[in-house]
């Protein structure tokens, strides 16, 4: 936990502050949360490893969230589409969620994480799945078929799908 | 969050969907609104040869870095605000580095010029945010309780801001000089006009209770009321009884200082408040016009994504599945409405009608117990108060107090019950109750201040000699700051004493005790609007005090610093979050039009009293003037003639009706622009949906066409 190996060298820290929105203390206080969930060996190289989707989730932040899985899909860059995450990865999903991210970035990766199935368009199988996020895991806590279909209904009117435009 | 959506007859046949999508995604538009989409402000710069992209969300992954052409402008776009992932953003930066030189040695300038310039705008901004008071007390706030809480913190946090600021311009402004020069620091000293042309009666001032022996008691009473020993101090009014400061060369002209820094005061905290309004506005006014753009905030903007407590986030979900449910079950009853019969509509209105009247009745009834609280309060001041007990003068001294308090009490209790016999809808009925109460808290004050004013000016022989009621009220200005100080104080007192014994009690209560009625009534939750109130109502009282009272702000500030933590320890250890959550930006603006609303009353009472009523003979810097006002047009008359002129012709009616109509025209022209603007934008959405129903329509017609082929 201490001790300089796992401290992040100096220009690495400035390269970051140019390419995300965050800022010295928060990449700082990242690299920190991100190398808690690292064993005691894998936190020498901690700029090569990648964090499985299970312990990601496990930070409190993502945990409450309902949406933590495709947060975790949408941002890691692992080529087997299994959610794991490197440093880089998670300080691009702190760097979107920062407070001076734009709010082009902010729509943009907003869309990714609603699209459900990933087809880059918001049909109405992708909105039923999110309101059933929003209001709840467990059956009880969800909306009924009359009330979701209102609901749906006053969304798409008399579209059926929304796709990638200026969200 | 503009909202443009593309239609696509959802046909039930499975194999339609894919080949349609794919044509979508090959549709020229769509392939330059993916080029052009992680431009910040792409309006900015259109001529930009733009490197950013979407990740597609398509299974084809095209490496969109290695087509960046060489770029031909100078500006570059912040790397970090395209939608890419670390790794890929680097190798846009470096093709970037590398295309630098291909720039004029001009554009290279401008451009390192520019790099280092955000590095520095960074640098700054990371620093400010140390500064920034409560900073970390306001996160966890904001991750246990939601961005609607949190946004009465920051609310808290601006008032004692303004407060310090309004304090530091008062004390350095007319305490410093009048305290240093009576005491000859810096080799400054006063000089005391006497007043001439007055009746000597009016002169007369002498303050109860400070000579021969006193119970101690009185000096406790003198602390919270502003009396005795207080009131000669630097405290009120009364204190600055200097006409001119002379600091070895420099002239200071104190009654022109007092006048001109309580409009400072004043226009500072309008400005303040406007700026920081307009920032919400511009949000709450789009988002509540449509009910799609609300559902579509509820739906996509709903999540607090800052929130980490698993029990706050089980009851976000709930509310928000109870903020859909009210949403859907209010249009239900919209439908229902717009049904209605004539009969039953004209009995709805006679309702209200009949309740409106009830409403003002219960006001009146208000406003004159507080008449009659101040009078009897201040008739029975003026006795010999060595007669009454301890409590009975303290008692009398709070009375008015007391009644207000018991007013804002009772008031939204009531407002709460008949707003459901009413029938308006849920949103409106909020507004209204709340526009009731805020009306009530700030009329309250205003009835005081009346009613003060009416003993202090008069119609008979006794305010002849001196324009108004010397007997009585030798120095009324330091009698109104002593209202508004007693005020304060019993404000502060409520608040801690509702914490202590109220809140605390009632959490110990549910946790100990597990009989029926109790839990039934629960863990008290955190009622924004009426908090919010409860601050404002402060301020408001510190903005009419501080021209009375200049050392006033510094105990608002103390108060509300003290307030921010008794309100944060209560939040954390008794309230639960509440089911209806509030919405962080429209909070933000209804916070502010309600402290708009609270200035704006304050201006009122000081107005009047500033040009109206003859400032005392007895006390005070404006003892050689009619009224405090008084001071401007005799300055103005020592300036050179031509300045004179100049400012008489701005202040002649002459002047004044013209601009008055230039600024109407120009409000018009701009409201006439919105129209507009509104208009067209609903014919391009008409338009848009539109051309993307013919988009599907033809790209239905060639899959069937290809299928055929």
């Amino acid at each position: 936990m201490g001790g300089s190996a796992s401290q992040l060298p100096r220009d690495l820290l400035g390269e970051y502050q140019e390419l995300t929105f965050l800022t010295k203390q928060e990449i700082l206080l990242a690299h920190k949360r991100f190398s808690e969930l690292l064993s005691k060996e894998e936190r020498e190289s901690i700029l090569q490893k990648r964090v499985p989707k299970s312990k990601i989730l496990t930070l409190p932040e993502l945990r409450a969230n309902p949406f933590r899985d495709r947060i975790c899909r949408v941002f890691s860059t692992s080529e087997d589409g299994d959610g794991s995450m490197s440093f880089e990865d998670f300080l691009d999903m702190l760097s979107v969620f920062s407070d001076s991210a734009t709010s082009e970035i902010k729509s943009h990766y907003a869309f990714r994480i609603f699209d459900f199935d990933d087809d880059g368009t918001l049909d109405r199988k992708d909105l039923e799945k999110l309101v059933n996020c929003l209001t709840g895991e467990g059956d009880e806590t969800r909306l009924s078929e009359s009330e979701m279909d209102q609901l749906i209904q006053n969304f798409l009117q008399d579209r059926a799908v929304m796709a990638l435009r200026p969200f | 969050m503009d909202m443009v959506l593309s239609s696509e007859v959802f046909l039930p046949d499975a194999d339609n969907t894919s080949p349609s999508v794919t044509f979508l995604q090959e549709l020229p538009s769509y392939q330059s609104i993916l080029r052009r989409r992680t431009s910040a402000g792409g309006t900015q710069d259109r001529r930009q040869n733009n490197h950013g992209f979407a990740r597609p969300p398509a299974a084809a992954k095209r490496n969109f870095v290695e087509r960046a052409g060489v770029k031909s402008e100078a500006v570059v776009r912040s790397i970090r605000e395209y939608a890419l992932n670390i790794p890929e953003k680097r190798k846009l930066r470096d093709i970037q580095e590398a295309n630098v030189k291909y720039l004029s040695g001009w554009d290279q300038l401008k451009q390192t010029r520019n790099k280092s310039w955000k590095k520095f705008l960074d640098e700054t901004k990371e620093l400010s945010s140390y500064l920034e008071l409560w900073r970390n007390d306001i996160h966890s706030i904001e991750g246990k309780f939601g961005t609607g809480i949190k946004s009465y913190f920051s609310f808290l946090r601006f008032l004692v801001l303004l407060n310090f600021i309004i304090f530091v311009l008062m004390f350095s402004f007319i305490t410093l000089p009048s305290t240093i020069s009576q005491y000859g620091v810096l080799n400054s000293s006063y000089v005391k006009v006497p007043p001439k042309d007055i009746e000597p009666q009016c002169t007369v001032y002498t303050i109860s209770g400070t000579k021969g022996l006193v119970y101690f008691y009185t000096y406790i009473i003198d602390l919270l009321s502003g009396t005795g020993f207080l009131e000669m101090t630097s405290l009120f009014y009364g204190y600055y009884r200097i006409d001119m400061v002379h600091f070895s060369a420099i002239k200071y002209n104190l009654p022109l200082a007092y006048l001109l820094t309580t409009l400072v005061y004043l226009s500072l905290s309008l400005i303040w408040i406007v700026k920081r309004s307009v920032e919400g506005f511009k949000q709450s006014f789009v988002r509540e016009e449509d009910p799609f753009q609300s559902y579509c905030n509820k739906i996509f903007a709903g999540w607090d994504f800052c929130i980490t407590d698993p029990n706050a986030s089980r009851l976000k979900h709930s509310s928000l599945k109870y903020e859909l449910k009210t949403d859907l079950e209010e249009e239900r009853l919209r439908q229902k409405k717009a049904r209605r019969t004539t009969e039953e509509k004209l009995r709805i209105y006679c309702l209200r009608i009949f309740l409106n009247i009830f409403v003002l009745a219960l006001l009146s009834g208000c406003f004159y117990s507080i008449y009659r609280a101040t009078i009897y309060s201040q008739e029975n001041i003026s006795n010999v108060s060595s007669k009454m007990t301890f409590e009975g003068n303290l008692f009398v001294q709070y009375l008015p107090s007391i009644v207000i308090t018991l007013a804002n009490f009772i008031a939204p209790l009531f407002f709460s019950y008949i707003i459901k016999f009413e029938e308006y809808s849920p949103a409106f009925e909020i507004r209204l109750t709340l526009m009731r109460c805020v009306f009530v808290r700030l009329a309250n004050i205003g009835v005081l201040l009346f009613s003060l004013g009416n003993r202090i000016v008069c119609a008979n022989e006794k305010c002849k000699a001196c324009g108004y009621n010397y007997e009585l009220y030798p120095c009324w200005e330091s009698r109104v700051g002593q209202e508004m100080y007693k005020l304060m104080i019993f404000d502060f007192i409520i608040i801690f004493a509702v914490a202590v014994f109220v809140d605390f009690p009632r959490k110990l209560l549910v946790t100990y005790c597990s009989c029926k009625p109790i839990q039934w009534c629960g863990l008290q939750k955190f009622q924004i609007p009426e908090n919010v109130l409860e601050i404002v109502y402060g301020q408001t009282i510190c903005w009419i005090g501080t021209f009375y009272s200049p050392l006033l702000p510094a105990i608002a500030t103390i108060k509300y610093f003290i307030v921010f933590y008794i309100k944060k320890i209560s939040l954390m250890h008794t309230c639960r979050p509440s089911k209806k959550s509030v919405r962080a930006s429209s909070s933000n603006f209804f916070f502010l039009a309600v402290l708009l609303i609270g200035l704006i009353l304050a201006f009122i009472p000081l107005g009047l009293s500033m040009t109206r009523i003859r400032s005392s003979k007895a006390c005070g810097p404006f003892v050689n003037f009619n009224s405090s006002w008084d001071v401007v047009p005799r300055t103005i008359r020592g300036f050179p003639t031509a300045l004179q002129k100049v400012l008489n012709g701005i202040a002649s009616e002459a002047f004044a009706v013209p601009f008055f109509m230039v600024i109407c025209l120009i409000m018009f022209y701009f409201i006439a622009l919105a129209g507009a603007y509104k208009r067209v934008v609903d014919q391009l959405r008409e338009q848009l949906v539109m051309e993307s129903r013919d988009k599907q329509f033809l790209i239905r017609k060639l899959t069937e066409a290809q299928k055929r082929s």
